[in-house]
């Protein structure tokens, strides 16, 4: 899985993947993570436990396997044992987990951990987000099956089915009967624990008894779970179990709660006294609690952060620094008159970069403390062009409108005509000269939106006959004869679902579902490379700011970090527990931000290939991102019709802006940050107002410290506008570099 | 998909039939019942696991219909061979059939005769991409433009004038989004939510220039002499979405226009002008229910007026008192609620003329015409409750006009043309309410002088309707209707820069296949107005076989119109040939020919 490129950028070896999967798929989460909940866990647990000794942990699970029967895990337990030395901890650690009282930083620090570190390694000073399920990576490869196997087999310590119901029933009747402060917060437990309870008996055959369990308590379940419930309702037979990836996911990763330590404690002493070890064992080993100290959350504090697949994000996985500061702009002369000569002779100069500003920049001439080192990640160098292109881009944002509440931008909307449902993807280029539509016919479509029209570069026989030493070779070496409003370029074999021009212009990418990116040259129109890496679909791929760089993310819930000159991947980001739907560069590229169908968005950085923040909220699967200009915020958009505001630095949700009625395909932050525009599949457009959004928002020091914000409900305030188009479905948005913005979709008669 | 509700959700499986039938397809004879079951059940997971990979190719399509791509896609995720050659873009036929206690959904696949295939004609290739740009907003205000959706939605028009407290009721978000759209800045909004005071917002009715210059132009191709622009510019009325904010202004063109010309007696800028209100009356998104204090009145004086035309003897008035009292139906169909009662006050107002000119033996015959046109297309049940009783007084009435003494030509007309409505509409009521036989002497005693023809107009219409009801599904009619496309003159800059409507752009020619039905209520109005014709032309008697070719013509005439696309049916000329005799089977044989 791991194939992974180490170019001529020296940069290291991504190893998350790497991170074995352990046997029963539970193992090097709790090695890692010294986590509170196991701490303080009782013993119990039918598998014999207690054993600190590895081999003997190994053979009561083998023993205890085959009193059930189990000989096919039975097999497979010993061939992975027999296979590697490594797998030996792994099984051990779900009963170590809870046999092993209160020292899980003893067993972490230990020998194994150490091994297991010496493996993952890279010793970052992030270590806990490291622990990405890497069951994952697994999923989408050929070979998963016995994996299934082993991960199921956890299931198989049952109890009686018929009592099911009453064990719910009672902890139902208990967390009903508690505080009022402690009900919010205990009242996570049910959806995790009806799924698991749902599973197991699923597996131990007792499908009558899972429906009627099913029957009982679905309807108890938050709403928003109710796309996860229906697929775990199509699944009533041990059978299904096998492949489902749903399942997986949640055999696999641990369902991550947050509960103050009062609401534990009670929690713990009612299951104790009450002796019900059925769901003891169920919270010990499929759920993660990450305890804090501290008030309860309120109902709607916990409201706003649920909704993900695997629960919330653990606290500590958004501990590491991020820097989410920009990078400082190359200094390049402007020269004061406007003459485009003038621009050209002063090109030659700016190599020497003198520490003075440029005429335009409103930013300090120190380093953003919060930004990362200017060499963090190597970066291409500036051509000639593009520092032209800068120059230019400084001109026209002198004539930039300065937007507010009071002076909205105008919005000019491209519809795309006759397209027939096809209109997959949309891309303008930052200068917005250029527009590219992906189309479900496998075609990419290129379009000049200026008067100058798209000419392809001669032949190399033709361009053999050109004088190179003439002033206007640029101009020579295109074609007249290929000059027209737009080109279409043929290569993919499925649906174009992401498009993404470079930065210069120069290129385009598209992905689709064919399972291949492709990099297309803007100057020939022809397909340079196709980036074959992700098997499956390819939901999105984005060029990062800088270009060189790009990400694409797919339906194997790997992103992938590629270098336009490598035909395999510099990193890959494994973690997310379903399809990555959109993907996206932080504006100092530096970071790359990921969202997904299991509800989660990821930020990952670029160097270490770590996950530095999970940002969980959101009801259904994320499909427009979109990062402030000044790289300090974040907006995502999902199919639940919400567009939800992150704080990067923090890792915490500032805002939740309610108004659209369905899928938001398009997010887009005004040049200077004070508007934040989104577009959806409801055929609208609204507009809202960020900076009050942003300024409403009080960080002191303990919300920042426990990420339990309180969200002011105040989306109608923000609302700016909302402009309804004539069943054009809004899937795309562009400001330009005066700060009009640009809207594209296909019409729908 | 199916499983929509969730309790429902563990139960929804196919059903052990359908197992049966698909085994029996492939050639597995006995199927045991629980593998049936077994069988259907796994079937239903995969069927449902498809359907959810399905989705997610839906959703990043940027679709909101799934389609049979979505599942070849889906399928293909999952290695497994997709469902090769079943396109299908839209809604899939499935067939129905039942027997031997079974029932079976399946798609038909018909065998195709390849030398067909390669003998028709190809197909228009389909129009290719395109990019088109407009506004959609101009610094927080969104242009009026066709491009743009209405800016007034015809449901809040529609609640704002019925009612207009829960109009403005605080918490309506949609309204105070839409207001907000329209360019209320944020202040105004802001001071609009904090007032205590909730005051209904003044809608502002300014025009922009380009609306003004619109307005202008199309008044003026309205009542102008040029009929090709006329039709473009009702055509635009009656489809452009952006004329809300105009209304006010058309419909005090139109009511001051009727009011000027009824006192000049110009029938011809009458007749355009109640064009007019029908074809803001077709608008989709006009909501009228404001202006039909202005319209209505104007619509009764041309119904009812003494004199339209200059010449009443010569000048066909009556068709525009036949067209005014159809709109006026219409508009009360449309706009009848419980609180306006547009209807009962519409059928009082007619029949209280109708009354003063029951007694009164003076009154213009025109008057009387209108009266009794804007009753009867009120329905049957009004005419049955107020003209049937009062046929023996206006028979008698007629037969003093007819028989007596020559008094003017213009009485005898007026009269002849009454005689023919009251034949008209009352023979269809009386042949539905009145029981078999037709007598003669029976008529003539119930309803006095025009009790024999009547007789014959009813017993034709009887025969008539047994013929329709046994050829019903043999008389095809077969209309080519483009959409309706709307093209503006030159002259007329409505936007500086105007791009074209997407609507306009792919006008894919409909076919409409009419079947006339026995019943008559075919929805198509060709159907409608050709059983019209016919049952006109059945009421009366063909006089001359001159007249029943220009009759011909003019039918011709009006049936191209509609097939190329002028819009409407020249409603007038229509009139005009209702006025006209020719029996039904000779206009038939025409047509044929």
């Amino acid at each position: 899985m791991a194939a992974v490129q180490d170019g001529q950028l020296n940069m290291e070896v991504e190893k998350d993947i790497k991170t074995e999967i352990t046997n029963d798929g539970s193992g090097n989460i709790n090695a890692n993570s010294s986590s509170p909940g196991s701490t303080s866990s009782g013993g119990k647990s039918k598998s014999p436990a207690g054993s600190g000794e590895d081999q003997q942990t190994l053979l009561a699970v083998l023993q205890f396997l085959k009193r059930n029967k189990l000989t096919e895990s039975v097999d497979i337990l010993r061939r992975e044992a027999g296979l590697s030395a490594d797998a030996d901890d792994s099984p051990v650690s779900d009963s170590a987990g809870a046999g092993s009282g209160g020292v899980p930083n003893v067993s972490a620090d230990g020998g194994d951990a150490n091994s297991l570190l010496s493996r993952v390694s890279i010793a970052t000073p992030f270590a806990p987000p490291a622990t990405a399920p890497p069951k994952v990576v697994a999923a989408s490869g050929g070979e998963d099956q016995p994996d299934v196997n082993v991960v199921l087999s956890a299931y198989s310590q049952q109890g009686d089915p018929v009592l099911y119901p009453l064990y719910y029933n009672g902890l139902k009747k208990f967390i009903e009967s508690v505080l009022d402060c402690h009900r919010a917060e205990l009242s996570q437990v049910f959806y995790p624990l009806f799924v698991h309870m749902y599973l197991e008996l699923v597996y131990n055959n007792h499908e009558n008894e899972a429906k009627q369990f099913f029957e009982k308590f679905s309807g108890d379940q938050e709403c928003y779970y109710e796309e996860d419930l229906r697929i775990l309702s199509s699944m009533s037979k041990k059978e299904h179990m096998k492949g489902n990836e749903t399942m997986l996911d949640f055999r696999t990763s641990k369902f991550v709660l947050r509960i103050s330590r009062d609401s534990y404690q009670l929690l713990k002493r009612h299951l104790q006294e009450r002796q019900n070890n059925q769901i003891w064992n169920i919270i010990q080993e499929h759920l993660y609690i990450d305890i804090f100290d501290g008030m309860p959350r309120s109902k709607s504090q916990i409201d706003a952060m649920s909704g993900s697949l695997a629960g919330e994000g653990k606290r500590d996985a958004n501990k590491a620094k991020v820097f989410y500061g920009l990078l400082k702009e190359p200094e390049i002369e402007v020269p004061l008159d406007d003459e485009d000569e003038e621009a050209e002779n002063e090109e030659g100069k700016p190599k020497k970069k003198k520490p003075k500003k440029d005429s335009m920049g409103s930013k300090s001439k120190k380093q953003d403390p919060n930004a990362p080192q200017q060499t963090r990640i190597p970066l291409p160098e500036l051509k000639d062009s593009d520092k032209l292109d800068k120059i230019m881009n400084m001109k026209e944002a002198t004539k930039k409108i300065r937007l507010g509440p009071d002076n909205l931008p105008s919005i000019c909307f491209y519809s795309f005509l006759n397209a027939y449902q096809g209109l997959t993807a949309v891309d303008f280029t930052d200068d917005s000269s250029l527009i590219a539509g992906g189309f479900a016919d496998s075609t990419v479509r290129v379009w000049s939106v200026t008067p100058k029209k798209l000419r392809r570069v001669k032949s190399a026989a033709d361009l053999s006959n050109i004088d190179k030493e003439s002033d206007d070779v640029l101009e020579r070496i295109m074609d007249e004869k290929t000059a027209s409003e737009s080109k279409i370029l043929y290569g993919h074999s499925g649906p174009v679902y992401g498009i993404s021009f470079s930065p210069d212009r120069n290129y385009l990418l598209s992905s689709s579902e064919d399972g291949t990116v492709r990099l297309w040259s803007l100057q020939t129109f022809t397909c340079l490379v196709g980036y074959k890496g992700h098997n499956y679909p390819v939901w999105d791929t984005q060029f990062s700011p800088y270009g060189y760089y790009f990400i694409s993310g797919g339906h194997d819930r790997v992103a992938r970090l590629w270098a336009t000159d490598h035909y395999q991947p510099l990193r890959m980001f494994a973690g997310h527990l379903a399809d990555i739907t959109c993907t996206l560069f932080h504006p100092n590229s530096n970071y790359v931000a990921t969202g997904s169908a299991d509800r989660t968005i990821r930020l990952w950085d670029v160097l270490t290939g770590n996950c530095v923040r999970i940002l969980t909220g959101h009801k259904g699967p994320i499909h427009s991102l979109a990062f402030s200009p000044n790289g300090k915020f974040m907006a995502s958009g999902a199919t639940d019709g919400r567009v939800l505001l992150w704080d990067v630095g923090h890792g915490l949700m500032v805002g939740e802006l309610k108004g659209h009625t369905d899928t938001i395909y398009a997010l887009k932050f005004s040049r200077d940050g004070e508007i934040l525009a989104s577009g959806s599949m409801d055929n609208t457009v609204k507009l809202w107002d960020t900076l009050k959004a942003f300024d409403d928002v009080e960080l002191d020091d303990f919300t920042a410290a426990t990420g339990h914000i309180h969200l002011p409900e105040n989306s109608q305030e923000l609302l700016l506008g909302t402009y309804m188009t004539k069943s054009t479905p809004v899937i795309h948005l562009h400001f330009t570099r005066r700060n009009l913005l640009l809207a594209a979709g296909a019409y729908n008669p | 998909m199916a499983e929509e509700r969730r309790p429902k959700q563990c139960t929804v499986v196919l059903p052990t039939e359908s197992m049966k039938a698909m085994a029996e397809s492939i050639g597995v004879g006995q199927l045991q019942e629980e593998s049936c079951a077994a069988l259907s059940e796994e079937v239903s997971y995969r069927i449902k696991e498809i359907a959810q990979d399905a989705l997610k190719f839906m959703h990043h399509g940027k679709r909101c219909k799934l389609t049979t791509s979505d599942i070849d896609h889906a399928l293909k995720l999952k290695n497994v061979e997709p469902l090769y050659g079943f396109q299908s873009q839209e809604f899939i036929p499935f067939r129905f059939a039942s027997g031997g206690g079974r029932e079976l959904h399946f798609y038909e696949e018909k065998e195709v005769d390849l030398s067909d295939i390669i003998n028709t004609p190809l197909p228009r290739v389909p129009l290719d991409v395109s990019l088109k740009a407009h506004w959609l907003s101009i610094e927080g205000v969104q242009p009026a433009i066709p491009e743009n959706p209405p800016p007034a939605p015809k449901e809040q028009q529609k609640t704002e004038s019925t009612e207009p407290l829960k109009a403005v009721k605080p918490g309506q978000e949609e309204e105070g989004s839409i207001q907000k759209g329209q360019g209320a800045t944020s202040a105004e909004a802001k001071g609009k939510k904090d007032g205590l005071m909730r005051m209904k917002p003044r809608s502002t009715h300014e025009l922009s220039v380009e609306q003004q210059l619109y307005y202008k132009e199309i008044t003026e191709a309205c009542v102008g002499s040029c009929e090709a622009k006329r039709a473009e510019a009702l055509q635009s009325i009656a489809t452009d979405p952006g004329l809300y904010q105009m209304l006010p202004r058309f419909s005090t063109f139109i009511s001051e226009g009727v009011r000027v010309n009824v006192v000049q007696n110009n029938l011809a800028l009458l007749i355009y002008l109640m064009r007019m209100v029908k074809a803001l009356m077709d608008n989709p998104t006009l909501y009228l229910e404001k202006y039909l204090h202005e319209l209505i009145p104007a619509v009764v004086t041309c119904i009812v007026s003494k004199q339209l035309c200059l010449r009443p003897d010569v000048d066909n008035h009556w068709a525009l008192r036949d067209f005014a009292a159809r709109l006026m139906a219409q508009s009360c169909k449309t706009f009848s609620t419980t609180t306006n009662n547009i209807q009962s006050r519409i059928t009082k107002t007619f029949t209280k003329v109708y009354n003063k000119c029951w007694l009164d033996d003076k009154t213009q015959w025109t008057t009387r015409y209108g009266c009794i046109a804007g009753l009867s297309e009120l329905g049957p049940d009004v005419i049955k409750t107020l003209i049937l009783p009062r046929l023996t007084v206006e028979g008698a009435r007629i037969k003093a006009v007819s028989d007596g003494p020559v008094v003017s030509n213009i009485d005898k007309i007026g009269a002849d043309h009454v005689q023919s409505l009251l034949l008209k509409h009352c023979a269809s009521v009386i042949a539905k309410a009145r029981p078999l036989p037709d007598n003669v002497e029976q008529y003539r005693a119930d309803y006095g002088y025009l009790g024999p023809m009547l007789c014959s107009h009813v017993v034709k219409a009887r025969a008539q309707a047994a013929l329709q009801a046994q050829q019903v599904n043999r008389t095809t009619l077969t209309i080519t209707q483009p959409r309706p496309t709307l093209t503006v003159p030159s002259s007329l800059t409505l936007m500086s820069t105007r791009p074209g409507t997407p609507t306009q752009l792919s006008p894919p020619a409909t076919k409409y296949i009419v079947m006339a039905t026995s019943s008559g209520s075919s929805s198509t109005q060709q159907v409608l107005w050709m059983a019209s014709i016919c049952k006109i032309s059945r009421t009366l008697k063909l006089s001359s076989s001159a007249v029943a070719n220009s009759a011909v013509d003019m039918m011709k005439l009006a049936l191209m119109r509609t097939a190329t696309g002028k819009g409407d049916p020249e409603l007038p000329l229509l009139q005009r040939i209702s006025s006209l005799e020719l029996p039904a089977s000779e206009i038939a044989a025409q047509i044929n020919a």
